[in-house]
């Protein structure tokens, strides 16, 4: 079987958790001999330009995925206003580079979608996926050249990522993305009632794959910290709720002064939270990392004696899994597709504080909680792979192709 | 002559309130009133009044022949007396007809026996007063918490003046023996052991309703000729009272079951003993059972109250407390310490099949194990508290802030 996909970020250049899902996920899928060629927008320097479209490969395990990058100003989690910024500081250096992108984030997401014609062209394969909204056109184009199924995998919509004020044009796209395809894939239950209620997609349309969790060894640091960690790793965005997790370290400084709350993470409310945190007046108890990659990732989870992700509107969370595998309990909001999937974690309304703040406070004061939970949160974390996550994607493309 | 042994267990548990972080040094009522009379409510109309009722009618219809014996726990005994007094009423009923024995047991439905002894046999004797006064008879017959049971816990009972011990008849310890005759627990002397025929028990108990059970439905005839099948002096059925509408629903037609079935056995010549009446029978053999064994879950031993970290750790700390408690003198303090011992407090905690999602969950108040964990410890902080009051702390080891 062979797999065109569409991507917008992969390790170890992710920013978020869309990146780990289609590393996962492509692993999990050549494991079981599915051929995949990967399309992956990407800014090239100035001489590849001719090029347009560069080929690469990786190795998984033996196995090999086809890497296509298309020289792209698209990149992961992008804003119209972020998308703005980069194509001015680029025509501002070489104003003829303007030509070659969008002079707009959805005029860019229309050229992505022409070079991936090109690529269907010549690709032979049986089935198209893609990842998330800046891929939709790109893979409605493909299937329009190809007459290929067309398989859309929804990881976050916009409801989530604006916390219920979706950007129209980023809507429809969406729509029109689920609307064109013969099959949609949810990260979650919670996604996939979500594109039932305001994209009206028809429910048979619609399969639950819930994302896996990669069990390889790595390197244990040893961390000598006297003073209680806790943890909030993600991007500074309404969506994950970082306000939610200062409100609470407040009021757990105020039971426990000692404990050191870590941010981990950059956004859009970066700034703003720290300049919460300090008319707040926690500024030495409140410590930002800034965006975190590779080893510190696991270096930041190792060291944490709690990991909550307070997320407002969370289509699956693959950050608690995260944690898990690095023996740190976790508090995560119900609002998450993750919380489906894992029985053994502490689970709060993202809003309530209170609560949050008792269990955080429970968790670092009484230390049966904490092992409890990290033992039998191991256990969860073991069922939930990415070989049974490819196994269900291969179901779906086995019902679409002809 | 072959008889049946009825026993039913009745208990309802003051379930806590939840209590948060916030709550320790300012909020001392830990129960969640309620929800206790919201559940004691349905019970009551679902199991113990129609129960109690069929149980009057059937004794009266058979005029001695039919007897039965119930252990109802202190904690449970107090809430009919305060939220649904007709409870309590027709178990007096049922004692005045002579036909019914009523067993002994902890008070609070604890597992103190493995922590405490002075504080077990205070509890023993606390409800054997109530169950003196209530029903008007004295316990001769001892049931532990959940049949918790070894041979430490028959010989001690044994020094305490009684004549049998009830414990679940579980294959590991039975090995090829019958559970229907009768045994002398080894380092005891003349304390006669009672073992429930879990199969039997666990038909009507747990399968009843099953209908991927190969011998669903259920009827009194087949279930006598099973009974009629087995040898052996004494078929113990021990179940929760429950079991009765509130397990298995009336629309399962377990009251019909219950109604017809002791004709069908009386007809077959199998009688009704109570758990004492058995006692004339001899005792077949001398059973060893040193680790604690239980009628919890196919494992039937600890694990369900003491299975994880978690568990062990709340328990051991309660009866960390014990001596400060009792040297306080103060009564609120003291009773509010032993509701907390209620081993359905630990049970809340378990972890055990958590992942799977079972029977754990029907009777746990809780969404989660850690959700009652948590409000538990937050309670023997407060507990701590009110025994030294000053600056509120938090620990994992709450009795040591009160030494400290």
């Amino acid at each position: 079987m062979k797999v065109l996909m569409f991507g917008w970020e992969f390790p170890p250049n992710n920013l978020g958790g869309l990146g780990t899902a289609c590393y996962g996920l492509t692993k999990g899928l050549s494991a079981k001999d599915v051929n995949i060629s990967l399309v992956l927008p990407k800014k090239c320097s100035a001489h590849d330009h001719v090029n347009m479209i560069i080929a690469d490969e990786i190795s998984l395990k033996h196995k090999k995925v086809n890497l296509k990058y298309v020289d792209s100003l698209l990149a992961p989690y992008q804003t119209e206003k972020d998308y703005l910024h980069t194509y001015k500081e680029l025509i501002r250096g070489n104003p003829k580079a303007g030509e070659l992108y969008g002079k707009d984030l959805m005029h860019e997401v229309e050229k992505y979608g022409y070079k991936a014609e090109l690529i269907a062209h010549t690709e032979d394969f049986d089935v198209i996926h893609c990842h998330d909204w800046m891929t939709f056109r790109a893979g409605i184009k493909a299937k329009k050249v190809s007459k290929k199924p067309l398989v859309v995998h929804v990881h976050a919509t916009d409801f989530d990522r604006t916390g219920g004020n979706p950007n129209q044009r980023v809507y429809d796209l969406e729509r029109e993305g689920m609307h064109a395809a013969d099959k949609v894939i949810t990260v979650s239950n919670y996604t996939k009632s979500m594109i039932l209620d305001h994209y009206g997609v028809p429910e048979h349309k619609v399969h639950v794959v819930h994302n896996g969790v990669d069990f390889e060894e790595k390197p244990r640091h040893v961390l000598k910290n006297t003073d209680k960690v806790v943890l909030f790793l993600g991007r500074l965005t309404l969506q994950k709720g970082p306000e939610y997790f200062i409100e609470s370290a407040k009021k757990v400084l105020a039971i426990m002064p000692d404990v050191k709350f870590v941010i981990a993470g950059t956004g859009d409310m970066y700034s703003q939270m720290i300049h919460k945190a300090a008319e707040m007046g926690l500024a030495k108890n409140i410590l930002f990392t800034g965006h975190l990659s590779g080893d510190d990732v696991d270096l930041a989870y190792q060291m944490a004696d709690l990991y909550v992700m307070p997320s407002v509107s969370e289509p699956f969370g693959i950050t608690p899994l995260e944690a898990m595998k690095n023996n740190t309990p976790v508090i995560i909001s119900r609002t998450s597709g993750v919380s489906e999937v894992l029985t053994n974690a502490i689970k709060v309304d993202f809003w309530d504080t209170d609560e949050m703040t008792n269990k955080i406070v429970s968790v670092l004061s009484y230390s049966p909680l904490h092992s409890t939970l990290v033992e039998n949160g191991m256990r969860d974390v073991k069922k939930l792979s990415w070989d049974i996550a490819a196994g269900k994607c291969i179901d779906v493309y086995n019902q679409v192709i002809r | 002559m072959k008889n049946i042994c009825f026993y039913f267990q009745v208990h309802q548990p003051y379930r806590l309130k939840r209590y948060r972080i916030f709550d320790i040094g300012k909020d001392h009522e830990y129960f969640d009133d309620e929800l206790n009379k919201k559940i004691l409510h349905k019970v009551a109309t679902k199991c113990y009044l129609p129960t109690n009722n069929m149980m009057l009618r059937l004794i009266h219809k058979h005029k001695g022949k039919f007897r039965i014996a119930y252990s109802i726990t202190g904690v449970a005994l107090e809430q009919f007396r305060d939220f649904m007094p007709d409870v309590l009423k027709s178990f007096q009923d049922l004692a005045k007809t002579g036909c019914v024995e009523f067993l002994s047991e902890t008070y609070y439905h604890s597992l103190s026996f493995l922590y405490s002894k002075e504080e077990f046999k205070e509890q023993v004797m606390k409800h054997k007063r109530l169950t003196e006064t209530l029903f008007k008879q004295s316990p001769q017959i001892f049931r532990n918490t959940e049949l918790v049971y070894n041979n430490e816990l028959a010989h001690f009972i044994e020094s305490l003046g009684y004549k049998g011990i009830l414990a679940e008849g579980a294959d590991h310890i039975l090995g090829w023996r019958s559970p229907n005759y009768l045994y002398k627990p080894k380092t005891t002397e003349t304390i006669k052991l009672l073992l429930k025929n879990y199969k039997l028990s666990d038909d009507i108990a747990f399968r009843f309703s099953n209908k991927e059970w190969s011998e669903w439905p259920l009827t009194s005839e087949k279930f006598a000729s099973w009974v009629d099948a087995c040898e052996g002096d004494t078929i113990n059925l021990f179940m929760d009272y429950e079991t009765f509408g509130e397990h298995q629903w009336e629309d399962t037609g377990v009251f019909h079951f219950m109604q017809a079935l002791p004709d069908e056995l009386l007809r077959k010549n199998i009688g009704f003993r109570t758990p004492s009446e058995t006692l004339a029978n001899e005792a077949k053999a001398e059973l060893d059972i040193h680790s604690p064994i239980s009628w919890a879950d196919m494992e039937r031993d600890l694990s369900a109250w003491l299975g994880n970290k978690m568990q062990h750790a709340a328990i051991a700390e309660i009866y960390n407390m014990e001596q400060k408690i009792k040297k306080s003198k103060d009564k609120k303090i003291l009773d509010d310490w032993r509701k907390l011992q209620t081993s359905d407090h630990f049970y809340y905690m378990c972890t055990k099949y958590f992942s799977d999602g079972d029977v754990h969950k029907y009777f746990n108040p809780y969404e989660t194990p850690y959700d009652s964990y948590v409000s538990f410890m937050n309670v023997l902080n407060d507990l701590a508290f009110r025994l030294k009051p000053g600056k509120i702390k938090i620990s994992e080891n709450p009795s040591q802030l009160v030494s400290a």
